[in-house]
């Protein structure tokens, strides 16, 4: 938008936030952080930061399987988490 | 199809020393990484934001440099060809021809098993520090920090520097083993001095030596944790909202080991085998940084230069970095063995405890095994999407195993990029 | 091992459901493995339990063997990680489809359940499926397992029964016994070849040929397919007698995860995952299912099948050695025929009557 902030979706809700956050930053400021969830259901937040351990993935606009904390979020973005979805 | 005649795979520390010394020699130089942007972790969010004015310096230089191009968020599938690599971006692929290779992959934290660390809001020391700089909201948010390494105190006070309540530090190494630690650094003074900083800023910050975490708790996502400390019989509660939790670092050997290069035991690690040029067992590849044994920001500066010059043509010009490229060897040295892990460490882990995240298989299940291969065969341990990268960290400690080298491809690959 | 009645060389699957066979029957046993127990072949193939009817006696075999697959998983289909997803072979031409035809008599006429599909009836059930395909045929009874969970199931259950394992390396094969990588001399009245290609290091003269196959995995993407899906072009790949080749063979895993060969390659014997192979096989595997291209893939590897010129397996007495007997050479099929190679094994052993002919598969039918 005008302010220089980009807005984003993460499951249902909207979000603007700095040029430079990644999406697992903004999966934390809308909610609890929960991005996927374990084989037994479990639910799982970033563990690693630095895009090795694979628990911060999440869909990015359609795509499943995105790492989270090594993309940038950008405008329009559509982000869905399993944190909201029951197994 | 492109071209370089030095191509950098990794953009810390290393890889940026590496690219400048082999530019200024005139080499036509890719810089390869996988985050959005350059500066590895010790460097991470930019090299231009970094208070190490050797960062910006570097990058600056690389910048105006003709003949260097950066190519972030950009991973290294495999080798199709010798002398090639099918690299990966979010949206695309492409193949690359080098003359030279120089690999700078860095380390990675080694994470233990402990009840409770599944939970949100557990992550690494190191990787809640990264998570800091992507952003993370950690304003106000309390945050204990263990495990063990110097790591632990340069990332609380990240952590306290994005406004977040640092309640403790907890170190596993025992007192004698940090003083003998803080002893040898007065062969290091820039490390004296950055020791001191560090203090200063994290002034009344608990540090609890001779600790470790015993558990974390919480209704769905992190409010407590256990800690044991080595001289009492009973734990201690802390409520947290974050635990920070590394047990030092293990350098990421995985394409140096897909490509074929030698490894080597040094510190009691498995490092890339190198010669005094950098040189890898495999014609035309380099190492440099974490990934020959881990030693930190200045070992990596120090290596990546003499990989750079080696590379480009020039290792007489390389064999001036030797001396202080030795120095900061011997501090790697003094790092491994002060902080060498205690053995209660291993037995943290419950038999409910999950070791291999990706697939849930818990410590009960793996126990029985005698090799990571017989384990991974009967449970799925390792077999996940991040290919035995944590479990293998954590199964060395608690069983003695030796993973078998990631197979190809060395990330998750998109059937696209391997076909088109 | 010292008063072992029989000694079966190779914990692979075949070797692990000889061991179960041979101590059901009371006769004592031990396992020699020179590695991990599933850990060769049995570890790198699909799994899958599949019927296959290009000759009489292959149909007769699979079959057999998959009634006794049922009766092994029962119910209790977790252990093994079993599936009953069945297959559907797939034809892409009318060619295709004319032996999708045969294939579904001859399977009937077995009293095997198979159903002809349409067009519409396949891109109803497989959507993923690229257009223009011919039809296909669904054959219900198919299923896969994770082979080396049955293999540690079926040591088990030998075990129980008294049967030992040891994990040594067998260096030859004489009368009666085998000598051990530690110089030691082991007898038993019966020795059970069953080490898969590396049968041939023991016995160069055996009429086994290793042929390389590649595979690879996806990560999570459940659903995208729901049966095991073959081109029914596979079979002019699978028993051609040279050359490289490729077919499309996609799997479902349990997991969620996509399993994708296959490949079949002579003349090599390095374990070397060959990233042109990898591409060709996925290449043919995305003409089938284009929106393949999207999926992740973990992981690749590859395998070796221990392959006999008519493509039928090696079961029964071996004249190299007294006492020596055959249990090996089952290139794509061992998975699905190891249990009634099992049978027709001990029963030769003990002069049963088997229930099916076990004369096809003597190894005495390449001599002379």
């Amino acid at each position: 938008m005008d302010d220089g902030k980009i807005t984003l979706c993460i499951n249902a809700q909207s979000i603007s936030v700095e040029p430079g956050v990644t999406v697992a930053a903004a999966i934390a400021m809308a909610g609890s952080g929960v991005t996927r969830r374990s084989v037994s259901g479990a639910t799982r937040a970033p563990l690693c930061g630095m895009g090795i351990c694979q628990e911060c993935r999440v869909m990015i606009n359609g795509r499943p399987h995105q790492l989270s904390c090594q993309t940038l979020c950008a405008d329009g973005m559509h982000v869905v988490t399993a944190g909201e979805v029951q197994p | 199809m492109k071209y370089a005649d030095i191509v950098v795979v990794g953009a810390g520390p290393a890889g940026l020393a590496a690219a400048h010394a082999a530019a200024a020699q005139g080499a036509h130089v890719a810089i390869i990484d996988d985050n959005p942007l350059a500066g590895g972790q010790i460097w991470r969010g930019g090299p231009d934001l970094q208070a190490d004015q050797r960062a910006p310096q570097l990058w600056q230089a690389l910048r105006s440099a003709a003949h260097v191009e950066f190519m972030p968020q950009t991973r290294v599938m495999y080798a199709p060809l010798p002398g090639h690599l099918l690299l990966q971006t979010p949206d695309a692929s492409i193949t690359l021809h080098y003359k030279k290779l120089i690999l700078a992959t860095g380390a990675r934290e080694r994470l233990l098993p402990f009840p409770g660390w599944t939970l949100p809001g557990v992550t690494g020391a190191g990787g809640l520090q990264a998570l800091s700089k992507g952003g993370y909201p950690l304003e106000g948010k309390r945050i204990v920090v263990a495990g063990s390494g110097p790591l632990l105190l340069a990332a609380a006070a990240t952590l306290q520097g994005k406004g977040a309540q640092i309640v403790a530090i907890i170190e596993q190494a025992a007192t004698p083993a940090l003083a003998r630690f803080a002893l040898g650094l007065m062969a290091t003074p820039s490390k004296i001095a950055q020791a001191l900083r560090l203090m200063t800023q994290l002034g009344g910050v608990p540090y609890l030596r001779n600790s470790y975490v015993h558990s974390a708790h919480g209704d769905g996502t992190l409010q407590s944790i256990q800690v044991q400390r080595g001289t009492e019989r009973d734990q201690e509660t802390l409520q947290c909202d974050y635990l920070a939790c590394g047990y030092g670092l293990l350098p990421n050997l995985e394409l140096a080991q897909a490509l074929g290069c030698a490894t080597t035991m040094h510190n009691g690690q498995m490092t890339v085998q190198v010669d005094a040029w950098q040189r890898t067992t495999l014609a035309d590849v380099y190492c440099a940084g974490e990934g020959t044994g881990v030693g930190g920001v200045d070992l990596a500066l120090a290596e990546g230069h003499i990989a750079g010059l080696a590379a480009a043509g020039h290792p007489d010009q390389a064999s001036e970095a030797f001396t202080s490229r030795a120095s900061w060897q011997k501090f790697a040295a003094r790092l491994a063995r002060a902080f060498a892990l205690r053995p209660e460490l291993r037995t943290l882990a419950g038999d409910d405890t999950i070791v291999c995240r990706c697939e849930d298989v818990c410590h009960g299940d793996l126990r029985t095994h005698t090799s990571w291969r017989s384990a991974k065969l009967q449970t799925r341990c390792g077999m996940g999407p991040c290919q035995g990268r944590i479990c293998g960290g954590a199964t060395e400690i608690l069983y003695g195993w030796r993973p078998d080298a990631v197979r190809m491809p060395i990330s998750p690959t998109r059937i696209s990029s391997i076909i088109d | 091992m010292n008063n072992a009645e029989v000694i079966v060389i190779g914990a692979g699957i075949v070797g692990a459901a000889c061991a179960d066979a041979l101590s059901e029957r009371g006769l004592r046993v031990a396992v020699i493995e020179q590695d991990i127990a599933g850990g060769g072949a049995t570890a790198a193939g699909m799994g899958h339990l599949v019927v296959m009817d290009d000759n009489a006696a292959e149909l007769a075999l699979s079959a057999y063997s998959l009634s006794l697959w049922k009766d092994l998983v029962g119910d209790r289909p977790q252990r093994h990680e079993y599936s009953g997803c069945g297959t559907i072979w797939v034809a892409a031409d009318e060619e295709e489809m004319e032996a999708a035809l045969v294939k579904a008599q001859t399977l009937c006429g077995h009293g095997l359940l198979c159903e002809v599909l349409t067009p519409a009836a396949l891109y109803a059930r497989e959507p993923q499926l690229r257009a223009g395909l011919a039809g296909g045929l669904l054959v219900r009874g198919d299923g896969l397992v994770y082979p080396p969970k049955t293999t540690r199931i079926l040591l088990d259950r030998a075990m129980r029964r008294g049967a030992i394992t040891k994990r040594a390396q067998v260096t030859a094969i004489e009368d009666h016994a085998v000598v051990l990588g530690d110089g030691t001399r082991h007898q038993a009245q019966h020795i059970v070849l069953a080490a898969g290609v590396r049968s041939s290091v023991l016995l160069p003269e055996l009429p086994i040929q290793a042929k390389k196959g590649h595979l690879a995995i996806t990560d999570r993407y459940p659903g995208f397919v729901k049966h095991q899906l073959v081109e029914l072009g596979y079979i002019k790949s699978a028993h051609a007698a040279s050359g490289d080749s490729v077919a499309f063979n996609l799997q479902p895993r349990p997991t969620g995860q996509i399993l994708i060969g296959s490949s079949r390659q002579f003349d090599t014997i390095d374990p070397a995952v060959e990233p042109a192979m990898l591409q060709r096989m996925l290449r043919h595997a995305a003409s089938f299912t284009p929106q393949l291209k999207e999926l992740n893939v973990l992981r690749t590897w590859t395998g070796f099948r221990a392959a006999t010129p008519d493509g039928l397996p090696l079961i029964g007495p071996s004249s190299a050695r007294r006492g020596l007997w055959l249990a090996t050479g089952h290139e794509g099929l061992g998975i699905t025929t190891s249990l009634a190679t099992a049978q027709l094994l001990a029963g030769q052993i003990q002069k049963e009557k088997t229930r099916i002919p076990y004369v096809p598969y003597l190894p005495g039918r390449f001599h002379g």
